[in-house]
């Protein structure tokens, strides 16, 4: 299954909810205010990286982007552009969007 | 401007506004939004001290670069700012730290604040406005 989340983690409990209910392999994107959990120093970033062990971790390139964000990005997040976004979504089965 | 003061309709009166920002930039237009109501307020020669907390912060991030989500990028306009004599601009220690910024990270100058002196500049004032 594909996981997208779209909301501040310090702002809403939707990250946390995924990494608790992804399954082993599943696949987490991160969109819009989200994004901001897989950078360096937050608060939040810890727990990413210990998720990223069991889940294939990835973040929206132009959202980093637009945040001033481009160059924090976390070691084991793989950034996307919107045609990694597609393929995503096209190369898996099922997806859940934790609005 | 002396024919007001006469009919004294309460005109000269100056008060305390905080603004306080709470939200990240483009998630929301709360920061778009915000930022016009304090543009507007300029005009009104009021004391208006401007607050950046919890992922309010992350609208100061220098490099902003929205291009490729097409909106506008507005952190430019927290430069202009001083031009319409809004100088006080402050950001919580707390919130950098928990964001793993520091002031350099930040577009604009700003005045960093502990918690307490946050929570007493919030008490002090008489309208305090938030988005």
């Amino acid at each position: 299954m594909l996981h997208i989340v779209n909301k501040s983690a310090s702002e809403r409990s939707s990250l946390e909810s995924c990494l608790r209910l992804a399954t082993q392999g599943s696949a987490v994107l991160l969109i819009e205010d989200a994004v901001y959990a897989a950078t360096t120093g937050n608060a939040a970033a810890a727990k990413i990286q210990a998720a990223a062990a069991g889940l294939k971790i990835y973040a929206l390139g132009p959202d980093l982007a637009a945040r001033g964000m481009a160059g924090r990005v976390l070691d084991g997040v793989n950034v996307v552009d919107y045609g990694g976004f597609v393929d995503l979504v096209a190369e898996h089965s099922n997806c859940q969007s934790w609005l | 401007m002396s024919d007001m003061d006469d009919m004294d309709d309460g005109s000269g009166i100056i008060k305390k506004f905080m603004f306080l920002n709470r939200k990240a930039p483009h998630g929301t237009v709360y920061a778009l939004e915000g930022l016009e109501v304090v543009l507007i307020t300029a005009a009104f020669d009021q004391d208006v001290s401007l607050v950046f907390t919890d992922d309010g912060v992350y609208q100061l991030m220098k490099g902003i670069d929205t291009k490729g989500i097409e909106v506008k990028d507005f952190s430019k306009t927290y430069r202009a700012l001083e031009g319409y004599d809004i100088e006080k601009l402050y950001v919580d220690r707390t919130s950098l730290d928990a964001r793993g910024l520091t002031e350099d990270d930040l577009i604009v100058d700003v005045t960093v604040l502990a918690d307490d002196e946050m929570a007493n500049l919030m008490a002090e004032q008489d309208v305090v406005i938030s988005f």
